[in-house]
């Protein structure tokens, strides 16, 4: 592994409520290099805030803080907004979970996908061109000159979250956070979506972070697993020893999903007492 | 237990407890924000001035005394006299029992019928929604003042037909709120789940589609009766509102205009009444728009 | 005697014809599912049964009587339905208590505080929970309450438009223990729509595959279990969950 791409200590991220603030994550630390990092947990794990920090796209009220929090050498704390949209999109990307409310409707595949590119690169027309056509071919789309004339309501889901994608990789960033990129499709499609994703990631040497709920989803996709419950890790391991998990929660999420051959009568229940004090 | 818990509790025993629970919410919200307190204020102001307007003025809204004509602001003549030599803070208070009748009168009966008409052609669509909204189209593409006033004239002059008049000019804008909510509501699933209970069409819309929609048009009432009074004072000041010798506040600014240069105060006293009852509503509701936004409900 | 039998059933949206000549037949006691991907009509079907989408032609027997392509209170009694989005199934301006005794009130049925208080037990709920918002509840406890709206006339057939998808993993394998615990005890017919094939295997006895309106296969749960479907396109969809 080479040097960190991202080193993340002791990261907190607080919301205030009526009975003061609420750290929804608490005191998360992990390193990064150029490999693929899961981040499972259910909702309210906090495991979207952390990707979301990552890029300070944490809103006021909200409050990050952390002792480090550095991408490649740079400390994303002390950014300001606009060095940040230097960052955003041309370094790190991120792909959200429904292609439907990130893609602008009233633009055209091609030109958001040209947007993207241009806004952090200075390039020729026909080279933008060739490249949005070359990205598209990349996510498998068959005929990359016709779907890239199509407006975001003219493609399918799956198709939109390929789109989303390309937008997302055609800068070449350095870093790439999935958040639930595949939860709005249907399970054929998911597959190739992770696959193009995978594949990518491998080929230009990028680091993912790949958010999800789905442990099987996330054990198949990545090297390393983060398990988060209630804004802490509980667990962590390497994604093809996860049968050996040692955290009661983890345990418990493994055993209550329900298998195609499946004999239990019923399904084991989370105790959720059981770790409540860590 | 005090009230405050009891009010807050997270597991309330009964059906009152839970409800009153919930408007204390809203209402405690409503607090934090200054304006709308301020605006609340006003209001409150204004109720009492309206109830008390016998004891708190201190002449007769209509008692003339020419020996006193247009005298300037003083210590007897708070907001000095008109020219018929009537207290004008007198005029004021009385006139306040005025407008709350109007903005009361207008509200109780644009809104109803507003929403009612809006949540019948959006839950049913096809040819019902064409003609109620056919027909709500035609009010709304005519300037409210003139049809206002063609219907004072058709009626004839006097506090009651301007109430009416502006009523009947001012529930097709609630009428197309209504529509629009409800065409967002109507689908959803659980609305489909009183349909397939069994629940009929009324029903569906009086308890389960207005109570979603009243909110929003609480707020967009309290955000008229600027407009309301406006238009109350525009035909009282054109003399086919309140017909004189009653202290409307419209009214009484057309009888300042003649002394406007010399008598600055007959116009203008009246004249800071309706800005800032008009103001007080408007903070009103931009503080119950914030409270009731439903995608604020949950978090507070 | 069958639950639900679907006799060329074809269903349109305006003018696209979303089903295409569906013939099912579900007898009583039976947990069937639907499956298949977006847009393959197994949802519509569910909403014509219920009433829900009235464009249908063909015949819809519950219970051995044929519906009409109206809402009808008799079949309200017969057949209850528990929706996919445990957020957008419950009003969110009523409590738990109102969206539970409305049904009662509709079909003039007494003894509310009692039904409510017992159907709150059925399904795991605590008392304290019925005069809460639908926004003082987690996904799950939601989910609870529309079971125990759809339970509150002692239907026959519950229709389960995809009960667990947007659940997390823990609080499914709670909804799904729940939903095969009930219909043990009130030996209910299911009709569950569902993309997911695990859960197909967990909690019922047969089902059938979807594609673009029509069926394509129906198999036996001991079929799926040992990765015996026949069809080209069901086989797909095993493979893709399977990984």
């Amino acid at each position: 592994m080479s040097a960190p791409l991202l080193e993340v200590e002791n990261l907190r991220v607080s919301f205030p409520t009526h009975s003061g603030r609420v750290e929804v994550v608490k005191g998360l630390s992990f390193t990064l290099g150029r490999e693929r990092l899961g981040i499972v947990g259910e909702s309210g794990s906090g495991k979207s805030m952390t990707g979301r920090s990552i890029l300070k796209l944490i809103r006021k009220p909200g409050e990050v803080t952390a002792d480090k929090l550095h991408f490649d050498g740079i400390d994303i704390l002390d950014q300001s907004e606009k060095q940040m949209r230097a960052i955003r999109g041309a370094r790190i990307s991120m792909v959200m979970q429904d292609p439907k409310f990130s893609l602008n409707p009233v633009m055209t595949v091609g030109q958001q996908i040209a947007e993207a590119l241009v806004t952090h690169q200075k390039l020729g027309r026909k080279e933008v061109q060739q490249r949005i056509l070359d990205m598209l071919t990349a996510v498998r789309i068959n005929d990359p000159e016709r779907v890239a004339k199509l407006y975001p309501h003219e493609v399918s889901g799956g198709m939109g979250q390929r789109v989303m994608i390309a937008m997302m990789l055609i800068p070449e960033p350095e870093l790439l956070i999935a958040d639930e990129p595949t939860s709005a499709l249907d399970v054929s499609v998911q597959a190739q979506v992770l696959d193009i994703i995978d594949d990518l990631v491998t080929r230009k040497g990028m680091g993912l972070i790949l958010i999800s709920h789905d442990l099987a989803l996330v054990s198949r996709y990545c090297d390393r697993i983060l398990v988060m419950n209630s804004g802490q890790v509980v667990e962590e391991c390497a994604a093809g020893q996860l049968d050996q998990a040692q955290h009661p929660y983890t345990r418990g999420l493994l055993a209550a999903m329900p298998v195609l051959n499946e004999t239990r009568d019923e399904l084991p229940v989370l105790d959720r007492t059981q770790w409540a004090g860590t | 237990m005090t009230t405050r818990a009891w009010l807050l509790a997270d597991s309330p025993t009964s059906r009152w407890q839970a409800n009153a629970g919930r408007a204390y919410r809203v209402f405690t919200a409503l607090l934090r924000n200054p304006l709308s307190v301020l605006g609340g204020v006003i209001i409150l102001v204004l109720l009492l001035t309206a109830l008390f307007a016998p004891w708190i003025a201190p002449f007769s809204p209509t008692g003339q005394n020419l020996s006193q004509r247009l005298l300037p602001p003083s210590g007897v003549n708070w907001m000095g006299t008109d020219e018929l030599g009537r207290d004008i803070f007198s005029r004021v208070v009385w006139g306040s029992q005025i407008t709350l009748t109007i903005v009361l009168l207008v509200a109780l009966i644009s809104a109803p019928l507003g929403l009612l008409i809006g949540a019948i052609a959006g839950y049913f669509g096809g040819w019902v929604d064409k003609i109620l909204m056919g027909f709500t189209d035609i009010f709304l593409s005519l300037p409210k003042l003139i049809l206002a006033l063609a219907f004072v004239a058709a009626l004839g002059p006097g506090i009651n037909n301007a109430i009416i008049a502006i009523a009947v000019t001012s529930w097709p804008a609630y009428a197309r709120i209504a529509r629009a909510e409800t065409l967002t509501i109507r689908n959803a699933e659980y609305i489909s789940a009183v349909q397939l209970a069994g629940g009929g069409p009324i029903r569906v819309i009086v308890q389960h589609i207005l109570p979603l929609c009243t909110s929003s048009m609480i707020v967009r009432v309290t955000l008229d009766m600027a407009g309301v009074i406006l238009t109350a004072a525009g035909l009282g000041f054109i003399g086919l509102g309140a017909q004189p010798p009653l202290p409307e506040w419209g009214a009484m600014i057309s009888r300042g205009r003649t002394f406007i240069l010399d008598q600055w105060w007959v116009a203008t006293m009246p004249g800071f009444a309706i800005i800032i009852v008009s103001l007080g509503f408007c903070f009103l509701g931009d503080g119950l728009r914030d409270v009731l936004d439903p995608k604020s409900e949950g978090k507070s | 005697m069958s639950a639900l039998t679907l006799k060329n059933l074809d269903i349109s949206y305006g003018d696209t014809k979303v089903v295409h000549g569906v013939n099912l037949d579900v007898p009583e006691g039976e947990s069937f599912a639907l499956v298949g991907e977006s847009g393959s009509g197994k949802s519509t079907i569910l909403r014509a049964i219920a009433g829900l989408a009235p464009e249908w032609t063909g015949e819809i027997s519950v219970l051995g009587t044929p519906r009409t392509h109206r809402v009808d209170r008799n079949v309200s009694r017969q057949v209850q339905m528990v929706f996919q989005d445990p957020y957008g199934s419950l009003h969110p301006r009523k409590t738990i208590d109102s969206a539970l005794s409305e049904p009662l009130a509709i079909h003039g049925i007494g003894n509310r505080d009692e039904r409510v208080e017992a159907v709150l037990k059925q399904v795991g709920l605590d008392q304290r929970f019925r005069f809460r918002f639908p926004h003082q509840l987690s996904g799950g406890q939601r989910q609870r309450v529309a079971i125990a709206r759809a339970l509150m006339l002692e239907p026959k057939v519950l229709l389960l438009d995809e009960p667990t998808s947007a659940l997390d993993v823990s609080v499914q394998a709670e909804i799904l223990n729940l939903l095969k615990r009930l219909r043990r005890e009130q030996n209910l017919t299911f009709l569950m729509v569902t993309h997911n094939l695990p859960v197909v295997s967990f909690l019922c006895d047969r089902l059938a595959v979807m594609r673009h309106g029509r069926i394509v296969e129906i198999a036996d749960v001991a079929q799926l279990k040992q990765g015996e479907l026949r069809e080209p396109y069901s086989r797909e969809l095993l493979a893709a969950t399977a990984g």
